[in-house]
Order: structure tokens, then C-alpha cells, then sequence
């Protein structure tokens, strides 16, 4: 089967190559059948990738070794669940993913403007074709996923403990699909370029998929917060490691991107802006996929060797390079239609926001890329840590969050600064209502960039509330709806409008969690033996006991060895129990004794979360083996030689002896206010994208009224 | 003032006000950073980023602190490093780590919580070393 795998991909890379060539001489030779058969080998290219990853997915459900990648990557005793995820947890099988994702995603967006955009489509085409190609042609030439071993290993090595989290399982494809979806909008303005057709067109053809892929991405970076949070043992969501950044800079531009795209749509400025900004965002896309694999900034995300570094970055400068030529060569075809009337209009705080957001991602560009610049410029290799990245974006944050609040409800080209006040007067009392109960009955004046952002969010908060509500009584005014029915009428009448609203309120309510949790975290590391106690905030934590499983910790990560402990927390009159505990994986290293090496594999915290809306509370263990060094030293010499049957009872003694008498172990404690509503804010956010994104029945009915008047009217004229 | 006077005029300032900000960040950056360095290029009484890989059979807990030597990539020098705060879950004797510090008397005591390990998946660490 490896080698259908392997002629699927090589296939698929002269499939994409043939759509490319097809249908650019459709398009310019005007030979439609071309266009076509081009617009119908990307649907192939999609078969033919769905085709090969399914045959990679059930090597690793068959636990297949003669697959390299299966045995580096998976094993027999590898939970069903995770063997499934481990295919994208390779180097090769994510680019397999990558090429999978593309050309379904392709072949949605061609199939969907099969009778529109009879201009731009055929280079689009071309252009995602082309981008198909490479990865294709990656996969070909060096990473091929398919590769056999001659000799067939009896066991994999397992997939990596630390990706054994359920949050692991579709972090990355999330990701991707957002990398992937932004080639959409990038391959429509790259068309719409080339055949100086730059109108709104291509924007509304491929709004809805900038969206999608904003969402996924949005989506998946906030599993990848989830999944430090809670399995990385440190307690925090976001350290601004350089792949976090490079996930983040596309998602920055992106926004900008969904933003100024409405001013061209309704006002025919920023032309300009629109496509070099799609262009950044696919760029930064692609340097996100391409950071994860060069090893070139120190990362705790990177895959470990990279053999096509290289590669990568010659394709991104080439994408740069041909896109920025095109742009210039463009700009006569790209002039405003319009000026800017004012600057208290909602164009002029779109472009605002705009400048924002892209000065926030040259930020986290500046502070990524900073290793390399220094070295450049001053011949050391120096960092900037997290402080600095904090000091930084925290200002433009406030900003920020503060024109998500004003911005939508601005009319375009001109408001008075009396209307402006009208609309405003309502959200402003109201954060003066919240600034004042702040300061009063909380101590958030601790912390005033935290107080700040409570006030803008609750002016966030009450902007949106009032637009709901003044909408939802104007139909009841209209139509006598009750309250709840005139709100979910209101929504899905003008999805756009209000889906964008509710995205705003969501983001407004993370940064709500990220403002508390970072300001007003506490935390405490702690050596305790059994029986003692702690106290931490309000909380009396008390270690009651250790624990040593065997044979799984409970949550389904098929770790072989687990200890931990029993810990009960009290808080007022209110308790509860957790448990922490730590996962140990066996090395295949043969250096190691025979039972030691059950020790020395890899080891994973498992973090116990009491989650809460008002706090949440955070506890790992690191237990301290060094009881055991002495009898695992002597189990060493012992029973080196001895059946697996024989190692099994020894390890369990060794469990016993831990539980019975464990030394102090190493606690970690965290209680984080408000952390909660990072997830429930980006869930909002999600929901609100999502409601913006599905089509409306009043758009389909009005297709369908204009698709009838035109044939009424090419009857007419025929009559 | 005519609007092409005053739309000159909004350029100027927002270009200003973007060129301002840009030295800003340059500023802050330079001076927030700390220089990274292997062990061959500690000087004492300086801060840094030391990157390089735990020595094997160098780790030693004592208490809360953790001690450990760093060495550089090729091997040729290495420093003893006094630890204290969490481990990261993949850090392993033979890993590459980032641990931030002074050297003083010969020892580079690190920061509480400064420890950062590279973490790769068990296959790729095996290609590296062969």
C-alpha cells in the first residue's frame, strides 16, 4: 500500500501541475474547455490527497511498521484516539495534511464560482494549483510520508507524550485549515490582479472563506492556549514562543484583512491595502508552517531535523517577490474610487484598527525575529523575553479592545460629534459604572492596566447589548415578536451585522480573562510531605496522599507508569479533591538498566484543574523519585535478564514502595481569577464568526430573484 | 485649507508618529534583551541566555535546587548551573535547554523559573544524534 500511497502524491503533483498550465492557456487563449478541465484536476488533486491520507491514517489505525513514519510515530500500546492524531504529528504527514486541506479547500471555492468570476477564477485556480505543487512537491522529493523500513520493527517508538491531549487532536488541523484557507482570498486577489479586474468581486467571492479560515485559526490558537494550560505542566496559556507568534501574525493581518475588506466592498477605497494585506497574511501563513520546521529560532514547538528549511524559504520569497511586483505593476488598475470624508467615520476607524493590528504583528515579528536581527546588526544573538512582548502589545491591546467598541457603530463616511455622543452616552455611563464599583468593592486598582481593560471591555459589553436591544425593540415595535424571538430573528436576519457584534463581545470578554489572570494570578511552589499543609489565596491545600498507578492514569493517555497525589483543598466552607499526577514513559534507550529505563522515557505533568467562572484552581505535582534510585539501582543488576512478567511485579513493588512511603514531593499552585472566560470569550467570538459566515436566506432568495429577472428580461428582449 | 493641503499634512503626522514608534521598539528591544551565549562565552558578572545541551549524568537535585552542567553544542567547554523553580516536563540529560542567568565564582546561577527545554519528539532527537 506504501507504494499506491507514494504514486497517489506523485500523481497529485502532476495533476496540480496540469491544472495550472490548463487553465492559464484557457484563460488566455479564451478556450474555455480548458478552464474547465484545469478547474477539474484540482478536484482530482483533492481525490488523490484524501486518497493518501487515508492510506497513512489506516497504516497507523494498523499499527504497520514497515511505515518509518508509523514507527517513529506511533505503537501497539498507543491509545486508538492518539494513534489516529499521530499522523499530523510527523514532520511528513502534516505536510500531507497541509496538501490535503488545500486542495479540498480548493476545490470548494472553484466549485462554488464554476459560473462566476469567469476572469479571476482560471488564475486562482492556477495560483492554488501552483501552491498545491509545492507541497506536493516537498512531500516528493524529501519528505516523503510513504517511506518503508527494510526491517521491520516488532514496536514503535509512541507518539510523543506531550501531544497525548485531547485539545492535541485538533489543535494542529485547526491551524492548518486557517493557514490554508487564507491561500483562498490570497489566490483571488493574485487572480483578480493579474486580470486587472479589481473590483469588489473577488472580496465577496471569498469573504466567507477568509472568514472560515480567521475562525479556524482563531480556534486553534486558542486549543494550543488550552493545551499549555493544561498539560504543559507551567500553568500558563501563553509564553510568546516563536511558534505561538508565528500563529498569531497571520490571525493579526487576517483581522486587519476582514476588516478593511468591508471599506473596499461598501466604499471602493483601500485597494491597495486589501490585496498587499491578503499577500501578508498568506506569507506569514506560510512562514508559521515554514518556522515550525526550520529550527532556525530556538522553539520548544519546532520538529526536531528539517530537511527542507531550505526549500521553504525559497518559496516564500518567491510568493513575496512575485506578489510585491504584481502590486506595483497593478497600482494604476488599483486607484481609490473614493476619499476619505472625515475622520469620525467608521472607515476611518476600520483603517485605524487596521494600522493597529498590523503594528501589533510587526511587533511580535520584531520581537520573534529578534535573535536574527541582532546578530545581524550587532554580531550577538540576543532575545527579547516575554516582559518586553507584554510591555509592548498590553498598550495597543487597551486600543484595541477600545475601537472594537466605537468602530461598528459609526456610520460610514460622516457622524456628528453630536450623534456620536447620542450613541455613546449609554456604554460610557455604564464604564463609569463598572470603573466606580471596581474601585470600590475590589482591589482591581491594583493593577491599572488591568482596571483600564475592565472599563473598555464593559464599554465593549454595553456597545453591543444596546445594539442588540435597540434592533430587537424595533422589531418588536414592528412585528409584536417577544423579546427572545425579535433577538434570534434579529441575528439571523442580518447575520453579518450581528455576528460580527457577538465576535466582538467575545474577544472583548478574553481579554476580560487575560487581563485578571495575568495581573492577579497568584502562585506558589511548594515541597510537601504527607499530611502537611499549605495555604495559598483563601485555599488550604493539604497533601492527604501519594498515589501510584499502574497501567493508565485515567484519562485515556496510555502512559505505562503514573504517580502522583491526593490532595484536598479547602476554601471557607467549601472543599473539594484533587488529583496531579505524573506521567513516566519507558525509554528505548539501551544504556539504561532494564527496570530504570521505565523510568527515564519521557514524563508528563497531569495538571488537576477545579475550574470555576470565578477562579480557577491549578495544581501539579512533580513527585520525587529519589527513594527509588537505590532499589531501582539494585532491581537493575538484578533482574536485568529476567521475563517481562518478573520486570512487571518488580515495577509494581517499586509503586507500592512509593505509595507507602513517598518523600516530599514538589507541588506547583495556582490560583488564576477570571481564566475561565479566555475560553468562554473565544467561544462567543467563534459562535459570532460562525453566525456571520453562514449564509443568509435572504441572500439566496435575492440570487434567485436576480437569476429570475434576468431571464425574464433575456425572454423580453428575445420576444 | 484645501483638503489636498490637509490630507499632506495627515500623512506627515501618522508617517511621524509611526517613525517615532518604530524607534521606540528598536529602543526597548535593545535594552530589554539579554545576549545569548554558550558556555565557552560567559564572562563573569554578566547576564544571559545560556543555550547548550545538559551534560549526562550531571543532574543533581539537592533540595529545591537543581544543579546541572551545561555544555556547548560541540562539547568543548561547559559551566555548572545552580537551578531552582520548575522543570519543564521534557527536560532530560542530553537535551538542548535555555536556562537564563549569571555566572558568578564559576557557577551560572539561574533565574527562578527560567528554564526553557526544546522538546523533540522521541524519533527526531535519535536522528540528530546519529
Amino acid at each position: 500500500m506504501a507504494g499506491v500511497g507514494s504514486a497517489c502524491l506523485t500523481v497529485a503533483l502532476l495533476t496540480a501541475l496540469y491544472a495550472a498550465g490548463a487553465s492559464v492557456y484557457g484563460v488566455v487563449s479564451g478556450r474555455a474547455q480548458w478552464v474547465t478541465s484545469g478547474r477539474r484536476a484540482i478536484y482530482c488533486v483533492a481525490a488523490l490527497c484524501v486518497a493518501a491520507f487515508a492510506i497513512l491514517e489506516s497504516a497507523f489505525l494498523r499499527s504497520d511498521f514497515s511505515y518509518k513514519l508509523v514507527a517513529e510515530g506511533s505503537s501497539t500500546d498507543t491509545p486508538t484516539f492518539y494513534k489516529v492524531t499521530a499522523v499530523w504529528a510527523t514532520q511528513d504527514g502534516s505536510l500531507l495534511l497541509w496538501a490535503t486541506l488545500l486542495s479540498l479547500f480548493a476545490s470548494a471555492v472553484l466549485f462554488l464560482t464554476r459560473r462566476s468570476l469567469r476572469d479571476i477564477a482560471p488564475w486562482a485556480t492556477a495560483v492554488l494549483a501552483c501552491v498545491a505543487a509545492f507541497f506536493l512537491f516537498l512531500m516528493v522529493g524529501w519528505e516523503n510520508p510513504f517511506d518503508t523500513l527494510a526491517m521491520v520493527p516488532q514496536e514503535g517508538a509512541g507518539l510523543n507524550p506531550l501531544l497525548r491531549h485531547p485539545a492535541m487532536m485538533i489543535h494542529p488541523p485547526m491551524l492548518y485549515t486557517g493557514y490554508v484557507g487564507f491561500s483562498i482570498p490570497f489566490a483571488f486577489a493574485i487572480g483578480a490582479l493579474i486580470a486587472r479586474r479589481t473590483g469588489a468581486d473577488w472580496i465577496r467571492a471569498t469573504r466567507r472563506f477568509a472568514l472560515i479560515a480567521w475562525t479556524f485559526l482563531g480556534t486553534g490558537i486558542l486549543l494550543g492556549a488550552l493545551w499549555s494550560y493544561s498539560e504543559l505542566g507551567w500553568g500558563g496559556y501563553w509564553a510568546w514562543d516563536p511558534v505561538e507568534n508565528a500563529s498569531l501574525m497571520p490571525w493579526l493581518v487576517g483581522t486587519a484583512f476582514l476588516h478593511s475588506i468591508m471599506v473596499q466592498e461598501k466604499r471602493g477605497m483601500l485597494k491597495v491595502w486589501n490585496v498587499s494585506l491578503i499577500c501578508a497574511t498568506f506569507v506569514l501563513a506560510l512562514l508559521g508552517t515554514f518556522l515550525v520546521r526550520s529550527g532556525i529560532l530556538e522553539s520548544i514547538h519546532a520538529f526536531g531535523a528539517s530537511t527542507i528549511g531550505v526549500q521553504m524559504l525559497v518559496f516564500i520569497a518567491c510568493v513575496v517577490a512575485l506578489s510585491a511586483g504584481l502590486i506595483l505593476a497593478r497600482l494604476p488598475d488599483l486607484r481609490t474610487e473614493a476619499r476619505l470624508d472625515s475622520l469620525l467615520s467608521r472607515e476611518a476607524f476600520f483603517l485605524l484598527n487596521n494600522l493597529v493590528l498590523v503594528g501589533l504583528c510587526l511587533v511580535v515579528m520584531w520581537g520573534t525575529f529578534f535573535p536574527l536581527i541582532s546578530e545581524a546588526l550587532t554580531g550577538t544573538e540576543e532575545t527579547v523575553g516575554p516582559p518586553w512582548f507584554n510591555r509592548i502589545v498590553t498598550p495597543l491591546a487597551l486600543v484595541l479592545v477600545l475601537l472594537s467598541g466605537i468602530g461598528p457603530v459609526l456610520a460610514w463616511r460622516r457622524v456628528t460629534p453630536g450623534r456620536l455622543v447620542r450613541i455613546l452616552a449609554v456604554p460610557a455611563g455604564l464604564t463609569l459604572l463598572t470603573l466606580a464599583a471596581l474601585l470600590t468593592l475590589t482591589d482591581a486598582a491594583e493593577s491599572v492596566t488591568s482596571l483600564v481593560m475592565f472599563s473598555f471591555v464593559a464599554f465593549v459589553l454595553g456597545v453591543v447589548g444596546q445594539e442588540f436591544v435597540r434592533g430587537a425593540s424595533a422589531r418588536r415595535v414592528m412585528t409584536g415578536e417577544s423579546w427572545p424571538q425579535a433577538l434570534l430573528r434579529l441575528l439571523g436576519r442580518n447575520r453579518r451585522r450581528y455576528g460580527g457584534y457577538l465576535v466582538h463581545a467575545g474577544i472583548a470578554v478574553l481579554f476580560l480573562g487575560v487581563a485578571a489572570s495575568s495581573a492577579f494570578m497568584e502562585q506558589r511552589d511548594v515541597r510537601l510531605s504527607p499530611g502537611e499543609t499549605i495555604r495559598i489565596d483563601d485555599y488550604e491545600v493539604t497533601y492527604r496522599e501519594a498515589t501510584a498507578r499502574l497501567g493508565g492514569d485515567g484519562s485515556g493517555t496510555g502512559a505505562p507508569i503514573s504517580f502522583g497525589a491526593v490532595m484536598d483543598v479547602r476554601r471557607g466552607d467549601q472543599s473539594f479533591t484533587l488529583h496531579p499526577s505524573r506521567n513516566y514513559y519507558s525509554t528505548g534507550d539501551p544504556s539504561k538498566g532494564a527496570i530504570s529505563r521505565f523510568f527515564e522515557g519521557e514524563a508528563t505533568s497531569e495538571v488537576d484543574v477545579r475550574w470555576g467562572l470565578r477562579r480557577d484552581f491549578w495544581l501539579a505535582v512533580r513527585p520525587d523519585l529519589i527513594s527509588l534510585e537505590e532499589p531501582i539501582a539494585r532491581a537493575d543488576r538484578q533482574f536485568a535478564d529476567s521475563p517481562g512478567q518478573v520486570q512487571a511485579i518488580v515495577i509494581r513493588t517499586l509503586a507500592d514502595l512509593y505509595r507507602e512511603d513517598p518523600p516530599p514531593a514538589a507541588f506547583r499552585a495556582i490560583v488564576s481569577p477570571l481564566v475561565a472566560w479566555i475560553w468562554i470569550g473565544g467561544a462567543i467570538a467563534v459562535l459570532g464568526a460562525l453566525v456571520a459566515a453562514w449564509p443568509s436566506p435572504e441572500a439566496r432568495l435575492r440570487r434567485a430573484r436576480s437569476l429570475y429577472a434576468a431571464r425574464v428580461g433575456r425572454e423580453l428582449t428575445r420576444a | 485649507m484645501n483638503p489636498a493641503r490637509k490630507r499632506k499634512i495627515r500623512l506627515v503626522v501618522a508617517l511621524g508618529a509611526a517613525l517615532c514608534l518604530a524607534g521606540l521598539l528598536v529602543y526597548t528591544s535593545f535594552s530589554a534583551s539579554s545576549e545569548a551565549a554558550q558556555p565557552s562565552e560567559l564572562r563573569e558578572g554578566q547576564s544571559y541566555d545560556l543555550t547548550g545541551k545538559v551534560v549526562n549524568d550531571s543532574v543533581e537535585r539537592r533540595g529545591d535546587e537543581l544543579r546541572f552542567e551545561i555544555r556547548d553544542r560541540d562539547g568543548s567547554a561547559s559551566v555548572p548551573v545552580v537551578y531552582t523553580g520548575v522543570v519543564p516536563d521534557p527536560f532530560r540529560e542530553g537535551r538542548e535547554v535555555i536556562v537564563s542567568g549569571e555566572l558568578t565564582r564559576g557557577r551560572f546561577v539561574a533565574e527562578r523559573d527560567s528554564l526553557v527545554t526544546k522538546c523533540p519528539s522521541k524519533f527526531t532527537e535519535d536522528k540528530q544524534s546519529s
